[in-house]
């Protein structure tokens, strides 16, 4: 019988009116399609199957007795109703037994008005409890900093313990005990360890699992919720901003499945504490013989104008990789018309040759979402859990769904809580020569002719076993990609690495992708801060400092944009130190009057953070995603667009007169229209070839650390008590202590 | 621990058990006879020896489990501790607190009950000075549970020591079961 794919479907009747419905569904995704509200519990869109609050049951025609909707397949001719006296019956009876041991303290619990179980209950609920016996009462578990827990709320749905089985890969929760004694907890007293984990508090439908830094803040109804763009990783995940009387409170994910999904990491969900850190800046200072100075806005911008404009061409700007794009933009554009192309966002690069062969912003060259049905990957000097939280979750879901072979170049072999085809561990000095191993292995597997200037490279190369599997796991499937993470792009050889990784990429057919740090490397390269690109990507005519130049050769002056602190945020603390301490003018655009600000600078402008400023991002898929601004400012602080702005107007420079940020973005935006024709490719272009000796593991290379802790990466990481305290952070802290 | 080894799975291949920290904590014959387990499912399917591995375990510790036991097996089935501590929670033959060594549960149920259940499970407390859910002093007994029927019914009134059943009880039967308890 010829395939036909009418056998794909089978007629059901919801409600009495008749639908298609994919064979194999499961009768709730048969009703939610054609809106017919079944209430639930303990499904989830995202996980798996459990079928034990029974809350979804509905009456099915012909069955013995009302049936779970989340776990019944349809069949041909089903009859299913959602509203009828059986089906409401079953629903109000699951409602009463849920309520017998859920304590009345809604008044006092931060999921009320936004509970699961308070909205049905008003649905399904009785008016009187029949129940007069003692409630049960379940004793709290201490599961660490980020989710606070009052379990005898807990219902037993197990979302909680099925988002550790499925999402994060490592079941840390569980169901103890039986009957009347059944406990969700980790049994012996542990922390919940996971940069995911904060997802349970969203999934718990009850008010078992909540915030803690949230705990008693503020009640749902009072706060406004604000969209915004996750500023920490390049990936920029969508974001609910709970905000109260102009006071960002807290974050929630906003669902979006072509980038997070439903969820978000912790460090985009607890980093809003940094905003409301003791040290920000609310008003602007000005250093007067040694001593700072609070001070107006007028004397610090005349300030700050008199010291940029005499340096001239001699000013050397950073931006930091998480500012908006307008913010980037107007930095490139004052520095530029002061005479200087001395402007970069790249602070921890360390090597920055061959940067004419960059790409036009770093990107993944495929949509995020496809990352879940690829089928080959190579990574390489990535700590992929703590960049990216969430592709690494995408690239866990690759490999255990649909068996893509992962393979690593790293420093260690880290726990990815999902089958690795093989983690090369190899000190960061080895990582060109491991990769030119795998590259001879790919060319030897794929049967591929080596690229020009490579054969005299690979001559005598002979790949070990490892770089072959390496190889073998990247060529596995069609969909292939190879990545360059953070320490990849840390590296002193970064060039060489590349290189590699681009021919590799080239050989396997493999999509190549630079995992750029911060939450705006794309965003901030196309708005030309770049010292060897403009706005829109063209080329630059004259080619400035890079970042660590700039720093080297001692510029007359300095101006920082964003909140960026010499001794974390930069890959060379002590040389720009010193460069800081012998210019004669430090401007620093921040939102904190850090310590080591007040020591070198002498400007300080009290900026907003990523949660006050409107502004555009742009993420890794090249996708622009602007936001409002979500909470009010601190004090005098402005955004940092208005800041440059008024700044340009000061220094008189023309094409300073934007009104808005979506004016900057559209002015951005005419400058890549125009720039098309010339701006640099979409991927990277190199003709640079590593030195033999670079491959032959003798080049001599002062290596340095490379790693960045997850929770340090930025001012506002630094700054967020509850991340700092979880055991992540806290390893973090010992392994550097040591 | 010795070097690793491996079991060949009910599927023809091989599973390498686990190591760590509390692995050691079991002994040579605890991990053969988990091992003659782990050799029943197929690869893959190690968390379906967890019941019986349970049970050696806490037969070599005297009757009772403890976290670093129950850690000790989750390590050589290569499982997360968590879906150890499940089972042994769950299943009221496991004791996750300390217990005397050999567990004694008397039937009260309704045949057991109308035959003088009730009366043996007095004289036992009476005899051993301690109520249901305790030990004695001495470690030798553990008064586990009042049983809800163990299907020996025809043998009432009964109860369970260790995993014997003892039928047709007198207080003179249950003395002499007792005292033959080391």
């Amino acid at each position: 019988m010829a395939a036909n794919p009418q056998d794909d479907f089978v007629n059901v009747e919801v409600d009495g009116k008749p639908v298609k419905a994919r064979k194999g569904a499961m009768i709730i995704h048969v009703t939610d399609a054609h809106d017919a509200y079944v209430p639930r519990f303990c499904y989830h869109d995202k996980l798996p199957v459990a079928a034990n609050c029974r809350m979804c049951l509905v009456e099915v025609e012909k069955a013995p007795k009302p049936l779970p909707a989340c776990a019944t397949p349809v069949a041909e001719g089903m009859k299913i109703f959602t509203k009828s006296k059986v089906a409401i019956g079953a629903q109000k009876a699951t409602m009463e037994f849920l309520l017998i041991n859920h304590p009345l303290d809604c008044p006092i619990c931060d999921q009320g008005g936004e509970c699961e179980l308070q909205d049905l209950a008003v649905g399904f609920g009785r008016d009187i409890a029949r129940f007069d016996e003692r409630k049960r009462v379940v004793k709290d578990k201490s599961l660490g900093p980020l989710v606070s827990t009052d379990m005898t709320r807990c219902i037993h749905c197990t979302r909680c313990v099925r988002f550790g089985q499925e999402i994060a890969g490592i079941p840390e929760l569980g169901t103890t005990g039986r009957g009347e004694n059944m406990e969700i907890g980790t049994y012996i007293e542990k922390s919940v360890d996971h940069e995911l984990s904060g997802n349970i508090i969203d999934l718990c439908p009850v008010g078992a699992l909540n915030s803690k830094p949230f705990r008693y803040q503020g009640r749902s109804w009072e706060m406004s919720q604000v969209p915004f763009v996750a500023p920490h990783d390049g990936l920029g995940s969508n974001l609910f901003g709970h905000v109260l009387r102009g006071k960002l409170k807290r974050v929630v994910p906003r669902a979006n499945d072509e980038i997070n999904e439903t969820w978000i990491s912790d460090r985009d969900r607890y980093s809003y504490e940094g905003v409301h850190a003791d040290d920000r800046l609310a008003k602007p200072m000005l250093k007067q013989d040694g001593h700072w100075q609070e001070v107006s806005w007028d004397v610090a911008l005349q300030a700050a104008a008199r010291g940029l404009r005499a340096a001239g061409h001699h000013l050397g700007t950073l931006v930091h990789p998480s500012c908006t794009t307008e913010e980037a933009y107007l930095a490139a554009k004052l520095t530029r018309a002061l005479g200087s192309s001395n402007v970069d966002h790249r602070l921890r690069q360390r090597d920055f040759r061959d940067a004419a062969a960059d790409a036009r912003q770093p990107a993944l060259g495929l949509p995020i979402a496809e990352v879940d049905a690829l089928t080959g990957a190579l990574v390489i000097g990535s700590n992929l859990r703590a960049e990216l939280p969430l592709l690494a979750h995408r690239l866990r879901k690759a490999a255990v769904k649909s068996g893509a072979k992962v393979a690593f170049v790293d420093t260690i072999a880290r726990e990815y809580r999902f089958p690795v085809a093989v983690q090369i561990a190899s000190e960061p000095a080895h990582w060109a020569q491991q990769l030119a191993g795998v590259l001879a292995a790919v060319i030897e597997k794929a049967g591929v002719q080596v690229g020009e200037g490579y054969s005299t490279l690979l001559r005598g190369v002979v790949a070990t076993n490892e770089q072959r599997a390496a190889a073998e796991a990247l060529l596995s499937g069609s969909k292939r990609v190879v990545w360059l993470g953070a320490l990849a792009l840390r590296h002193p050889a970064w060039a060489d690495l590349r290189s590699l990784a681009v021919e590799i990429g080239r050989v396997a057919g493999a999509t190549l992708a630079v995992l750029a740090e911060g939450g705006n490397a794309a965003g901030a390269s196309i708005a030309g801060a770049l010292p060897h690109r403009v706005a829109g990507g063209s080329p630059a005519d004259v080619i400035g400092l890079h970042a660590s130049a700039m720093l080297e050769s001692s510029q007359r002056a300095y101006l920082l944009v964003g909140a960026i602190e010499p001794q974390h945020d930069l890959a060379a603390p002590a040389v720009a130190e010193s460069a800081f301490d012998s210019a004669a003018c430090v401007v620093a655009l921040t939102p904190y009057a850090s310590k080591e600000l007040l020591a070198r600078a002498h400007v300080l402008l009290p900026i907003g953070s990523f949660a006050e400023t409107s502004g555009s991002y742009v993420n890794l898929d090249g996708r622009w995603q602007s936001q409002a601004a979500v909470s009010k400012l601190p004090g005098e602080a402005r955004p940092a667009w208005k800041v440059l702005r008024v700044l340009g107007n000061l220094l008189e420079l023309s094409g300073f007169d934007q009104e808005s940020s979506e004016e900057v973005r559209s002015e951005l935006q005419t400058c890549m229209t125009s720039a098309a024709g010339s701006a640099a490719p979409s991927v990277i272009v190199t003709q640079h070839i590593p030195a033999i000796a670079a491959v032959s593991g003798s080049a001599d290379l002062e290596i340095g650390d490379l790693d960045v802790p997850m929770y340090s990466i930025d001012a506002v990481l630094r700054r967020s008590p509850a991340l700092q305290q979880t055991g992540i952070a806290r390893r973090a802290a010992e392994g550097a202590a040591q | 621990m010795s070097a690793p080894h491996q079991v060949t799975t009910s599927d023809g291949r091989v599973f390498e058990p686990g190591d760590g920290p509390n692995v050691a904590l079991l002994s040579e014959h605890t991990r053969r006879e988990i091992d003659a387990w782990l050799a029943r499912f197929p690869e893959g399917r190690q968390r379906s020896a967890t019941l019986s591995a349970l049970r050696f375990a806490q037969e070599q510790n005297q009757g009772f489990l403890t976290p670093a036991l129950m850690d000790a097996v989750a390590e050589y089935l290569r499982l997360p501790s968590i879906q150890v501590y499940e089972v042994a929670t769950f299943y009221s033959m496991f004791e996750t607190h300390e217990c005397g060594r050999h567990h004694v549960s008397v039937c009260t149920n309704i045949s057991c009950w109308l035959n003088g259940g009730e009366d043996i499970l007095a004289h036992c407390e009476r005899k051993l000075g301690i109520k249901v859910g305790e030990s004695t002093p001495d470690k030798r007994i553990f008064l586990k549970q009042e049983e809800e029927c163990l299907a020996a019914c025809t043998g009432a009134p009964m109860m369970m020591v260790d995993h014997e059943f003892h039928e047709f009880l007198t207080p003179e039967k249950v003395d002499k079961i007792l005292d033959d308890l080391t």
